[in-house]
This record gives structure tokens, C-alpha cells and sequence, in this order.
């Protein structure tokens, strides 16, 4: 069964639902002989109440700092309020009724004063007043509150929670909140936020959920009642990737990227849009290893403009603040295919029109976006990185049409800055020549994918061969070595921004071998940060 | 008898956390003192009232002291006011 709410923090958690019972006291109306003696009940009733709720800012100092433990210490001045006081004492004086209804009748009333108020955030009050006069019920009445029973840490449900009855609770025994009413600002929700642990508002749940298997995924704001096996093992597996991502960012974030040995290594990220670049920075990446600018062209349904291309690049390299941004020029054909640009089908389209091709025969397009590449360098630290390049005769093709695009951003005033060139390494004719390639680029970014399937002769789309597509294959990692080595000669650093780069069972081999730099997807960072620490480069 | 007049500028206008703080502000001194929008005056003491009055951003309080330090009342409570409010 799955209901739907808003979630109020995000995350996953797996565990008993257990439904929380609000102590409502069945305060009865009853005729007190000796008003003065039980005046004196509710004095003293209300000194143990305002001991409690002291006890209660203490803790919820510690535990969600001043500002969020306030609320106990007005609470407390509450029941010192003399409207409050003067209200219970005179009802109890002049109507000779007990002690418990009283102070119900009085926490009616001054509720309702709130409830009726035009502002929002009074309203929510009312539940302060409530609550105030329910633990003065509640001690004169000799009941005990609470919640949590058992020991197995649970989705904790409710109507709706009150600071001190959240305050009370265990809270290394509670998964999440899930409640039926409440706001994104309610006590409840803060407090989520404070714990860190997802939470859900507006979920209307039934009461016999109690004690059923749930799991609350504060992503998309649902709680899914005695989830089937499949849906169960799904969630484990996210909860376990959150749970590792969050230890990865508590123990690695700010750290370098060091060897015990002492070799450092870029770390960087591949993106495949200007909304990437905040996952990036959050997890941490040094720079951008490759920026797939293909999204421009798949995303719109004519070729994108120098303008838009422009307003792409600099918004990256802006928001990467001197980073490093390796844009790599446009990559399409093969599996990525755009109607606009009307290319006729093939019978082998990996091996076909693509990537580099297309650019160097319609240099049209080339040029343009090289212009908004080198206009957006002004703004950062931009190198451009071209790929499926097997010739030399290529790159110095490449370097020609550079060349124009400079010279006319000249000529016309624009501000640019000079860009390492690099290109990428994925076809085995770029390997075996790459001690020539070395001597014109100033970087080989290694594309382990193509490569691979190059190599081994692979179909990468082809299921049927997955079982014999080792990416670990001997011959890739002697060619690893072999552009290494080779890069190094002429002052070329090395990269790797395939898939490969991202497997940590390689990243001290690759270390091994000098490789320069990983660039990885954004969610990998910190996991090949952790792998990086752990090798040793000698 | 001293008066302040004040505009709140907090957006949330007096809310429970600076109201129990003022509250508490307003109890140390012994004279009476209370705060009054739109004509309607509460005891300053007391945090039903205050909150009670509901006062939002932009509007206008009128902050009364009177007896004794009344004077050393008014000059507290009014950096209270432009300090927190």
C-alpha cells in the first residue's frame, strides 16, 4: 500500500510502523469540597510540570541547540503566565470544580484564542497551550507519558507531535516521522531536519498500521505500507548507497587526494549539463574532467547557438570558480543520434560519420562552437579535449581551425584565454601513435568505454556479449600503460574519464602506471577519494 | 508614566521565542509596563497577552513603563525592541 504526502526532509528509512498514542485524558467535571486544598494541588502540579519542562530545555539544548530548545523555556512561562494561573485558580475558587478540569477548561480556552487568530504561525500555537495544560492534566491525573515501547528502532506516526513530546522520545529510536497534519515548519519537521532523518507530513494513515513493516522515502514523499519483496530489496539497496554516501562525505569531504605514499592525483567530475556542476561541487571534485557538451545539441531541436552554447560554458566555469573544465567538443553519431542534423543511417554507426568527423567536414559547426568555448574561457579555467581522434594529420587540422577562431575573436575584440588542448584516447590507432599525438596536445583524457569496445571488438550494445566484455582485459591496461608512458615523454598529462576510471579495484594500478587524473561521475568522487588513500603509488 | 513607540521589523513579528525573551526582559523591573497596538493594551508580563496581541511586521507597538525605574525600563526594553524585533 502506498500513500502520499510531502516530505519534509529527505531520505530513506526502513522499519515497524509504530503509531504514536497521544495520552488524551478523559478529564471529567467533578465537585471539590475544599478549594483552597486543591488550589494547592494545582500549585504544586504546575512546579513539578515547569521542573520538567527545565529538564526537558536542558536536553533539547544538547540535543537541537538554544534556538530550537526556546520553546521549553516559553512553555515555562506559560504556565507562569498570571492570566493562566489566574484563570485555573478562579475557576477552581468560585465554581468549586477539581483541579484537571480547570486547567482543560483554561487550555481550551486560551487555545482557541490562538486557533482564531489571522496568522498562521499564531494558529500553531494553540498546540503550545494544549500541550501545556495536558502535562499539568497529566501529573495531576498521576499518568505517565510516553510512547516508544520495545526496542526495535521505528517509523514513528502521529496526528501531529509536540515539542515536548518529540523532546521525550528516544530519538536513537526513531527512523522517521510521519504525521497526518503538521507543516513544513511544524516543531516535528525541524526536528527531522535537526536529526538529519526523513520525515513525511500529510500522510494519511490508517490506525492499524501499527506494527506493520513500512518504508518512508522522504525523496518522493511516501510511505509504502508492507512493501513486497521486490520494492523491499530495492529500498535496502538505495538506504545502503545513502547510508555509504553520507559516511564517504562525513569522512572524506575537504580531504585530498593522496596516496599513503604521498602522490597526489586530480580528481575530477563528468557532467553532462550545467545542473550537474552542484552535484559535482557537493561531492567535492577538484575540477570538471568532462564536460559532455552533446546535451546542447540533444536537448534542442535546431543547432544550438554560439550564444546558448556560450551562456552554458561560462555559467560551468563561473560556478567552478578557477576550477579546471575540460569541455569536450561535440560527440554525436554512433548511439546518440540527432534528427537536425539529417545524417543518413548506417550499417555500423559506431565505426561511422561521428564525433571529430562530422566536425572536421562541417567545420560550420565546429567553428561555432569553439568560439563560444574560447569567449566563455575569459571566465575560468576552460581546456577543450576533442574526441575520436586517430591521426595526427587530425589534430593538426584541429589546431588550424583554432587557430581562425582566435584570430577572428581577436579581430574583433572579444576577451578569451589560451585552453590546454587535449584529446581523447579511445580508438587503438590513438594508442599506438600516441607518442606522436603527445607532441600536439598538452593532454590525453582516456575514453575507456569506446576504447574497449574498439579493442576487444565488442558491440557495447549488443547484450548477448556482455558475458565476454571484460573491461579489466589484459590488452586494455597494457594500452593504459603504453599512453601513460608515452604522454610522459612530452610533457602530456594523462587522464582517464571512461567508466574504468570510477572502478575501484583498478585505482591502485592506475596509480601505479602515473596516471594523472580520474575524472568519474560526481557520485563516485569520494568513494575513488577513499580507493586514492588507500593505494600506494610505488 | 514613559512611552516608546516602535515599528516591527522582524518579519515574523513577535513570535514566541522573542516574546518569552522580552517577557522575561519586562519581569526583572518592578514597575508596570505594557504594550498596546491599535489601543489594545496588555501587561507586558504576561506571554499570553503579548502573544496574544498578534503583532506582525510593520506594525506599530506603543510600550508603556510606569513607577518605579521606569525610566531604566524603557531605555532595556527599547534596545530589546531594535535589537530583536
Amino acid at each position: 500500500m502506498l500513500l502520499e504526502g510531502k516530505s519534509v526532509f529527505g531520505g530513506i528509512a526502513i522499519g515497524r510502523l509504530s503509531v504514536y498514542n497521544k495520552k488524551e485524558h478523559q478529564v471529567k467535571r467533578s465537585k471539590v469540597a475544599d478549594a483552597a486544598a486543591e488550589i494547592a494541588r494545582f500549585t504544586t502540579a504546575r512546579e513539578t510540570a515547569k521542573e520538567q519542562l527545565a529538564g526537558l530545555y536542558e536536553k533539547a539544548v544538547k540535543e537541537v541547540g538554544e534556538a530550537g530548545a526556546m520553546i521549553f523555556e516559553v512553555h515555562q512561562m506559560m504556565l507562569d503566565d498570571l492570566d493562566y494561573v489566574e484563570s485555573v485558580t478562579n475557576m477552581i475558587g468560585t465554581q468549586q470544580v477539581n483541579a484537571e478540569f480547570a486547567v482543560a477548561t483554561t487550555g481550551d480556552n486560551f487555545s482557541s484564542m490562538f486557533a482564531a487568530m489571522d496568522d498562521d504561525y499564531m494558529r500553531e500555537r494553540a498546540a503550545d497551550v494544549k500541550d501545556i495544560s495536558n502535562r499539568v492534566i497529566s501529573i495531576l491525573l498521576g499518568a505517565e507519558s510516553g510512547a516508544l515501547s520495545g526496542e526495535e528502532p521505528v517509523i514513528l506516526l502521529a496526528d501531529d507531535l509536540a515539542p515536548s513530546e518529540t523532546v521525550q522520545l528516544d530519538k536513537s529510536r526513531v527512523l522517521s516521522f510521519v504525521t497526518r497534519l503538521g507543516s513544513t515548519n511544524s516543531h516535528t519537521a525541524i526536528l527531522a531536519r535537526t536529526m538529519n532523518i526523513p520525515a513525511l507530513i500529510g500522510i494519511d494513515f490508517a490506525e492499524d498500521v501499527d506494527g506493520k513493516l513500512g518504508i518512508v522515502d522522504g525523496y518522493t514523499g511516501t510511505l509504502i505500507v508492507e512493501p513486497d519483496e521486490t520494492t523491499l530489496a530495492d529500498y535496502r539497496e538505495k538506504k545502503a548507497a545513502e547510508e555509504e554516501k553520507k559516511r564517504l562525505l562525513q569522512e572524506l569531504k575537504g580531504k585530498e587526494n593522496i596516496t599513503l605514499d604521498g602522490k597526489k592525483i586530480n580528481l575530477y567530475a563528468n557532467i553532462g549539463g550545467v545542473a550537474d556542476v552542484a552535484g559535482a561541487l557537493a561531492n567535492d571534485a577538484g575540477g570538471i574532467g568532462l564536460f559532455r557538451s552533446e546535451f546542447l545539441y540533444l536537448e534542442s531541436n535546431d543547432y544550438p547557438t554560439e550564444e546558448a552554447q556560450f551562456a552554458a560554458y561560462k555559467t560551468v566555469a563561473e560556478n567552478m570558480a578557477g576550477k579546471k573544465v575540460i569541455i569536450r567538443t561535440l560527440d554525436i553519431g554512433a548511439d546518440k543520434q540527432v534528427d537536425y542534423f539529417g545524417m543518413e543511417k548506417e550499417e555500423n554507426p559506431a565505426m561511422g560519420y561521428r564525433a571529430i568527423r562530422i566536425c572536421l567536414d562541417r567545420t560550420e559547426i565546429f567553428k561555432t562552437q569553439l568560439r563560444a568555448i574560447y569567449r566563455a574561457s575569459y571566465y575560468g579555467t576552460i581546456s577543450i579535449m576533442f574526441p575520436m581522434i586517430i591521426s595526427v594529420a587530425e589534430v593538426k587540422r584541429i589546431k588550424e581551425i583554432i587557430a581562425e577562431v582566435k584570430a577572428e575573436l581577436s579581430k574583433q575584440g572579444i576577451p578569451y584565454k589560451d585552453c590546454e588542448i587535449g584529446i581523447m584516447i579511445e580508438t587503438p590507432a590513438a594508442v599506438m601513435i600516441s607518442d606522436l599525438l603527445a607532441k600536439e596536445v598538452d593532454f590525453f583524457s582516456v575514453g575507456t568505454n569506446d576504447l574497449t569496445q574498439y579493442t576487444l571488438a565488442i558491440d557495447r550494445q549488443n547484450p548477448k556479449l556482455d558475458a565476454i566484455y571484460d573491461s579489466h582485459h589484459e590488452a586494455i591496461l597494457r594500452m593504459l600503460r603504453l599512453v601513460v608512458e608515452n604522454g610522459h615523454k612530452e610533457n602530456c598529462w594523462v587522464g582517464i574519464c571512461g567508466e574504468l576510471g570510477a572502478d575501484t579495484s583498478l585505482t591502485e594500478t592506475f596509480l601505479q602506471m602515473g596516471v594523472d587524473e580520474l575524472s568519474v561521475a560526481p557520485s563516485m568522487i569520494l568513494k575513488v577519494r577513499e580507493a586514492i588513500r588507500n593505494s600506494r603509488a610505488e | 508614566m514613559k512611552e516608546f513607540k516602535y515599528v516591527i521589523k522582524d518579519e515574523q513579528g513577535i513570535h514566541a521565542r522573542p516574546a518569552g525573551l522580552f517577557i522575561k526582559e519586562a519581569a526583572a523591573f518592578p514597575c508596570s509596563i505594557t504594550i498596546a497596538k491599535n489601543g489594545k493594551e496588555v501587561d507586558a508580563k504576561r506571554i499570553f497577552g503579548v502573544m496574544g496581541l498578534g503583532v506582525k511586521c510593520g506594525e506599530e507597538i506603543v510600550l508603556k513603563a510606569d513607577g518605579e525605574r521606569e525610566e531604566e525600563a524603557i531605555e532595556k526594553l527599547s534596545a530589546f525592541l531594535e535589537a530583536n524585533l
